[in-house]
């Protein structure tokens, strides 16, 4: 069974070193979750110090080993590969190996969890770890029996029938991780590469998964904010009579422009805030959705991020045989998890424990800890699952309502947004404005490359909690909206290229990141448009990349793909363009930050000419992110992210009027249902001996472009604004 | 806390009070019966993840008031269906599949396509995918989720 929290026997059997008292939940459901920790008692906490082992590693009384994982799982399956990394280095089986997840009072705070970096980073850091224990536990064994180290084995969590614990003084290692302590020959690895079942399926399909939705905490009430109708209204006057009166309610809470209501039961929240009649100042700061682009144009520039400089762009594009020129957009988007954010709070002796499923915890305890002004050490912030959330959507934001409120009231509060809280008041993926020049020879091949981002400034920093704004507490303010300039520049060799990211001082809805960000942007316009220099010059799209690419890793990805796909050589667009439906392929490539993850892939699309509905029946990819530590974990991922981006480039766009967001559900807002999904055929390669890359976040990256790619080749249009709805198609064609 | 009203949940009578009569069983289900198998997406009936049967339908428990349910209408949630030792047969072609990957809408694609099942053992593709058409899952599941339903099917 899964083991979303520290059971407490886990904690219990990790030996006096670790934490000494519980607060014990009730067995409410008939199978309650294993019971959180309290806060580690002042002088004895367990380490949570991210270069000791003892910050990642317990070993409990039986031999069981806990990892500490400051990564946490997002839905990803990283909880399972995880444990097969920890196990593996310990020669343990999956079974004697429990996980911790994003607990700031018990894991070390190894960063949050985004960029496709959980095992590529954090499972590095608990491999070493776990490497360091087994040297060191060779080491007490070799002593103990007087023999050399060298010649004593690990085996089910003892070593020459010594139990790890009994080598442990105090259960404790003491000791710094050791870069150098030697990592298993992954020749011997029994589970590292192996497709080890998720450990969290079989609770998640039967109803007895516990997520942050889901978690009860003795004396809990229930809180539900009433959001401004505009982003920048402020709270004028509200009549709370109607609402005070209804059942159950506990308090109206206002602070600033954060009004908030806290009742008895969930519904009985819902309905009293329904009830309240707040008055705001009118506020139309936004600016008009249709001519977004220009405003995108017009916004001040910050600074400029030159992410490449090859040659001399400015002398060789006049001399070029032939120009092209393109501009290429990216809506906005939102992250759009089917659980809208939850989060619980409870103040306690004046210390703050929140539960939430933010990817961020240790952020988030400093985030609460300067909108409260309490100090760091007492809020604790403890991670919980929540829906899927591929990137920072509102669960940081839910767990700061929740504090605001818990503190309010004295007792224990849980927030759980609506659907038009999470469509409307998430952050959002900033819009994207890309300014492309090219230029050939007379032999077709490219000479220069020159292009222009238009992308808010900032990165991958805290993003501003919204109940820290309403409510005039301190925040952040300065945008994050990711580290969006990644794949501004080429993954290929070119011998004349400028790429520049013009970094805006704002952007219209509060920016954060979204799955891929930046990357599946920037992407999209580079190898779209690297399609357009393709098509200029009469070549085959996938000769042309071929021709370009000086990394063997990447042009295996791209054989591979174009094996798999069977793809037929020949120039875009196709010759015949009769019939009412028109075929075509697509190709794009990607190397992830131009140092990491490779990824090629075909989209075969069919677009029905009457209607201009674009459908991908089938899309193939290939993916080489190294050392791939669960096979079918990661096929989870890629084809996920595949079929996420091409809802993504086909539907998504959140739109919205001068004072605040307008696609509030699922109606106004839709995603890619079951009939339109495609069928994704997938290859990995995977390179034992090499470091584990990021696996789930590269492949939307090409997505957007091999379908632009795949329209072209259909009809001779090229799309170059996100999404690709049937008016943009329907425009193309009738222009052709 | 208003008059108890009677329901069948998982094959148990149970009594349950509300303030608000149209109070949807979802919350009822979750917060009073303690069944986090039904989740809540959207409450607007868009999302399918907080799918229940009633009486062996799959219905939406975010959009059923408590008010239109009868004490003799059989309700079964994702618990009602089987447990981890013991799944139901849909249940364990998830599982054997791998169909979930956050798992927040697996509990309404394990419920429409259990009551698909009932009434139709052996759909094909497009009939399971047109099932499916109501409930959204954003992690990009579907294909698996379409195998384990024909696992499923298979199994049955």
């Amino acid at each position: 069974m899964s083991d979303p929290i520290l059971s407490r026997r886990a904690i219990l059997q990790g030996g006096g070193a670790l934490v000494v008292s519980f607060s014990l939940l009730p067995r409410a459901a008939a199978a309650a979750p294993p019971l959180p920790p309290a806060l580690p008692t002042r002088g004895l906490p367990k380490s949570v110090a991210g270069d000791e082992v003892d910050g990642f590693l317990a070993i409990g009384a039986d031999g069981r080993v806990t990892v500490f994982s400051g990564k946490v799982d997002l839905g990803t399956g990283v909880k399972t590969a995880l444990k097969q990394m920890a196990a593996e280095e310990l020669d343990l089986p999956m079974g004697a190996v429990s996980i911790v997840q994003g607990d700031t009072g018990l894991t070390p705070d190894q960063g949050p969890t985004y960029g496709s970096l959980s095992i590529q980073n954090g499972g590095a850091q608990i491999r070493q770890a776990a490497a360091t224990a087994r040297a060191a536990l060779l080491g007490l064994a070799a002593d103990r029996l007087g023999v050399p180290a060298a010649g004593l084995a690990l085996k089910d969590g003892a070593i020459g029938g010594i139990p790890f614990a009994d080598l442990l003084k105090d259960k404790r290692f003491a000791l710094k991780v050791d870069a150098d302590a030697p990592l298993k020959d992954p020749s011997r690895y029994a589970l590292v590469g192996k497709s080890v079942a998720r450990i969290d399926i079989p609770g998640k399909v039967t109803g007895r998964f516990t997520y942050i939705h889901d978690l009860k905490v003795p004396g809990m009430v229930h809180g539900r904010v009433v959001r401004p109708p505009t982003i920048g209204a402020r709270l004028e006057a509200v009549d709370d009579a109607a609402a005070l009166a209804m059942p159950g309610v506990v308090k109206v809470v206002r602070e600033g422009n954060f009004l908030a209501i806290v009742a008895q039961t969930e519904w009985g929240a819902i309905k009293a805030a329904e009830a309240l009649r707040p008055r705001w100042s009118a506020w139309a700061g936004l600016p008009e959705q249709d001519k977004l682009w220009q405003h995108v144009r017009a916004t001040r520039v910050a600074k400029d991020d030159v992410t490449s400089a090859v040659g001399d762009v400015a002398a060789a594009l006049p001399q070029a045989a032939k120009m092209l020129v393109a501009t290429y957009d990216f809506a906005i988007h939102t992250h759009g998890s089917i659980g809208p954010s939850c989060a619980v709070a409870e103040f306690k002796d004046g210390r703050l424990t929140c539960w939430s499923a933010s990817q961020m915890t240790h952020a988030l305890r400093r985030q609460l800890a300067a909108m409260t002004g309490l100090p760091t050490e007492d809020v604790r912030c403890i991670y919980l699952e929540g829906s899927g959330c591929y990137g920072r959507n509102g669960h940081e934001d839910a767990a700061a309502d929740a504090t605001l409120l818990a503190r309010a009231v004295g007792r224990p509060v849980r927030v759980q947004w609506s659907r038009a809280d999470e469509h409307g008041w998430d952050p959002k993926g900033p819009p994207t404005l890309i300014d492309l020049k090219g230029g050939l020879d007379a032999a077709g091949a490219i000479v220069a490359w020159t292009s222009e981002f238009f992308i808010p400034e900032g990165g991958a920093g805290n993003v501003p909690l919204v109940a820290a704004e309403l409510a005039g507490l301190p925040h952040e303010t300065a945008l994050a909206p990711g580290n969006i300039v990644h794949n501004s520049a080429l993954p290929y060799a070119l011998p004349n290229v400028r790429t520049v990211c013009h970094r805006l001082a704002e952007t219209p809805l509060r920016p954060s990141w979204i799955r891929t960000p930046g990357r599946m942007q920037n992407t999209f316009a580079n190898e779209a448009f690297l399609d357009e220099l393709a098509a200029a010059a009469g070549v085959d799209p996938a000769d042309y990349r071929m021709r370009l690419l000086n990394d063997p890793r990447g042009a295996e990805v791209l054989t591979r793909a174009l094996a798999l796909a069977k793809w037929e050589s020949r120039p875009s667009p196709r010759a015949e363009t009769g019939g009412d439906v028109l075929r075509g392929r697509g190709v794009s490539y990607v190397r992830y930050e131009l140092y990491r993850t490779y990824v090629a892939g075909v989209a075969e699309v069919e677009v029905d000419r009457a209607t201009g509905a674009i459908r991908v029946p089938r899309f193939v990819v290939v993916q080489d992110c190294g050392q791939v530590i669960n096979p079918d974990g990661v096929r989870n991922q890629l084809e996920g992210n595949v079929i996420q981006t091409v809802s993504r480039v086909l539907k998504e766009e959140v739109t919205f009027d001068r004072g605040a967001v307008t696609s509030l559900d699922w109606a106004s807002y839709p995603i890619l249902a079951f009939p339109e999904v495609p069928e994704v055929v997938m290859e990995l390669i995977d390179r034992p001996t090499e470091k584990p890359w990021g696996a789930g976040e590269p492949a939307a990256a090409i997505v957007p472009s091999a379908i632009s790619n795949a329209v072209f080749d259909a009809t001779g249009v090229r799309l170059r604004s996100v999404p690709f709805t049937k008016a943009k198609m329907l425009e193309g064609l009738r222009g052709v | 806390m208003g008059q108890p009203v009677s329901l069948d949940v998982n094959g148990r009578a149970v009594s349950v009070r509300s303030d608000d009569p149209e109070v949807p069983l979802l919350y009822v289900l979750r917060n009073d019966l303690d069944l986090h198998g039904p989740r809540f997406g959207c409450g607007l009936g868009q999302c399918g993840a907080c799918t229940v049967h009633v009486d062996g339908v799959a219905v939406r428990s975010c959009t059923t008031p408590l008010s239109s349910l009868r004490p003799d209408q059989k309700i079964v949630t994702l618990e009602g269906l089987g447990s981890a030792d013991r799944p139901h047969p849909v249940q364990a072609a998830f599982i054997a599949e791998q169909a979930a990957q956050c798992g927040y809408c697996i509990n309404g694609m394990i419920m429409q396509s259990a009551a698909l099942l009932a009434r139709s053992p052996n759909p094909d593709d497009a009939a399971i995918k047109r099932e499916l058409a109501g409930n959204l899952c954003r992690c990009g599941t579907h294909s698996r989720i379409l195998r384990a339903v024909k696992r499923a099917a298979a199994s049955l």
